[in-house]
């Protein structure tokens, strides 16, 4: 008989990891790994938020993900363009295809700037390295008047970035002096300052300290690059000198048309064995899926060894382990709040964050594990 | 006759980024007249999911109690 094939889409945290802890934990030869790239480059995605600052260079972010792989698992550096869930196969953008016994889809997420009118025209943002490297430049011609952070698309990945971006921003204005010519004010999409309430009580009599205004129930609808406005959703309009506003985010568009994910193109899973509904064989981790819990690098991290279980009781021919095959919402994250300090929000579906009080120590955590990461997390090693 | 709901979302368990941000995202998706229903387990979006339809001019339609958990029914209407 064939080996069986397993196929990964897409080499981000949630499909390196996964390729690798296959590749470790199955018997040797008892399957072929292979993992499908369009780029073939694995970028460190939360060092935009430094480069955005002009705290680090984006030389540091991406390495070639071959280098970030067990010898074992094939790398097929190509562009997945229609995933066949009935014909188990997937066909690729120079004309070759893929059959697969187990298909892991880790596609993450897309920006789509044209979704909001102005966007493009008007807004910075810090979801890629070029638009990082922009707004780091933007940011040294900034040289006073309306600074305005928000949020105008949702879901978006890293639900707490754009509050570190307005916690840093604000101290690097002042260590530049221009504070006092700086209005910043933070759009939130809800009524307080973050999402959830314990951090959102830590958080706001910070921001009221180091005067960051917080306009509450602001969706950012439109951006008028002219008038330099933003209108929201809920009514109202604000004037800006400089908008960092988080882009609309939406799933591949290569899961866009399988017919298994909702309207934005969020794949529809299970919440405990991340399986994709309609399917037998699939998988959906990371941004991919339509779970409504953070997008983030630790959530794809917390859901790979999930579906690695699964699929290594299904070749190896055993019932997979009751608590390793089933994933409980686990999601863990830093939140930088400037000064060199930072906290620290762990929670699954049945735990809210208790964040501890923000000091130095979760600040050089979060350092360190910026530079261990390449070391470490891909390969499995946490 | 019961209203037919056009989308449920399930934000039971949803700290971050939690069933208020679940549902802004469905209504921002969503057509004129759609209605979205969104459970939540957090006792704090009974006032929080109500108090953002009344600022972003939506209706809300109802709001069904189950045992540890709240389902909460939206019309979009502009």
């Amino acid at each position: 008989m064939d080996r069986p094939r397993i196929v990964i889409l897409g080499a981000g945290v949630g499909g390196t990891l996964t390729a690798n802890l296959l590749a470790k934990a199955l018997p040797a030869g008892a399957a072929d790994v292979t993992l499908v790239d369009a780029t073939g480059l694995h970028t460190y995605q939360p060092g935009w938020l430094y480069v955005a600052l002009d705290r680090a260079n984006a030389g540091w972010l991406a390495r070639d993900v071959r280098s970030l792989l067990r010898d074992e698992i094939d790398l097929v550096i190509d562009r997945a363009v229609e995933i066949d869930h009935a014909g188990n196969r997937v066909m690729l953008e120079r004309g070759g295809e893929l059959g697969y016994d187990h298909l892991v889809i880790a596609t993450g997420s897309h920006l789509d700037e044209a979704a909001v009118p102005g966007f493009r025209e008007g807004a910075n943002h810090f979801y890629s390295t070029a638009a990082a490297e922009r707004l780091r430049e933007a940011l040294r011609r900034f040289d006073g008047g309306d600074l305005v952070i928000g949020v105008a698309g949702l879901p978006y990945k890293c639900p707490v970035a754009p509050l570190e971006f307005a916690f840093m921003v604000e101290e690097q204005l002042r260590k530049r002096g221009l504070r006092d010519r700086t209005n910043i004010r933070y759009l939130s999409p809800i009524n307080r300052a973050f999402t959830i309430e314990t951090v959102s009580t830590m958080v706001e009599p910070m921001l009221a300290e180091r005067g960051i205004e917080v306009s509450t129930f602001a969706n950012v609808e439109t951006v008028d690059p002219v008038e330099r406005r933003i209108d929201t959703l809920e009514g109202e309009s604000f004037h800006y000198d400089l908008a960092v506003l988080i882009p609309q985010h939406v799933g591949a568009e290569v899961v866009r048309k399988t017919g298994l994910a909702d309207v934005q193109g969020w794949l529809k899973v299970d919440r405990h064995t991340l399986r994709v509904q309609g399917t037998e064989n699939v998988y959906a981790i990371g941004d991919a899926t339509d779970l409504p819990i953070s997008k983030a690098g630790s959530t794809a991290h917390f859901e790979a060894p999930v579906v690695v279980e699964q699929i290594v009781a299904a070749i190896t021919r055993r019932a997979p382990d009751e608590v390793r095959s089933r994933y409980g919402g686990r999601v863990m994250c830093f939140l930088e709040v400037g000064g060199g300090k930072a906290t620290m929000l762990r929670f699954d579906y049945d735990n809210p964050p208790r964040p501890p009080k923000p000091s130095r120590f979760w600040h050089l955590a979060k350092w360190g594990f910026n530079r261990a990461y390449w070391f470490t997390l891909p390969q499995g090693r946490l | 006759m019961p209203t037919q709901i056009t989308t449920e979302v399930d934000a039971r368990g949803s700290f971050c980024p939690g069933p208020l941000m679940e549902l802004i995202k469905q209504v921002r998706a969503a057509a004129v007249d759609d209605v979205i229903a969104v459970l939540s387990s957090d006792p704090g979006s009974t006032a929080d999911i109500p108090a953002w339809i009344a600022k972003a001019g939506h209706e809300l339609v109802d709001i069904e109690r189950e045992e540890g958990y709240a389902r909460l029914i939206v019309r979009k209407t502009h």
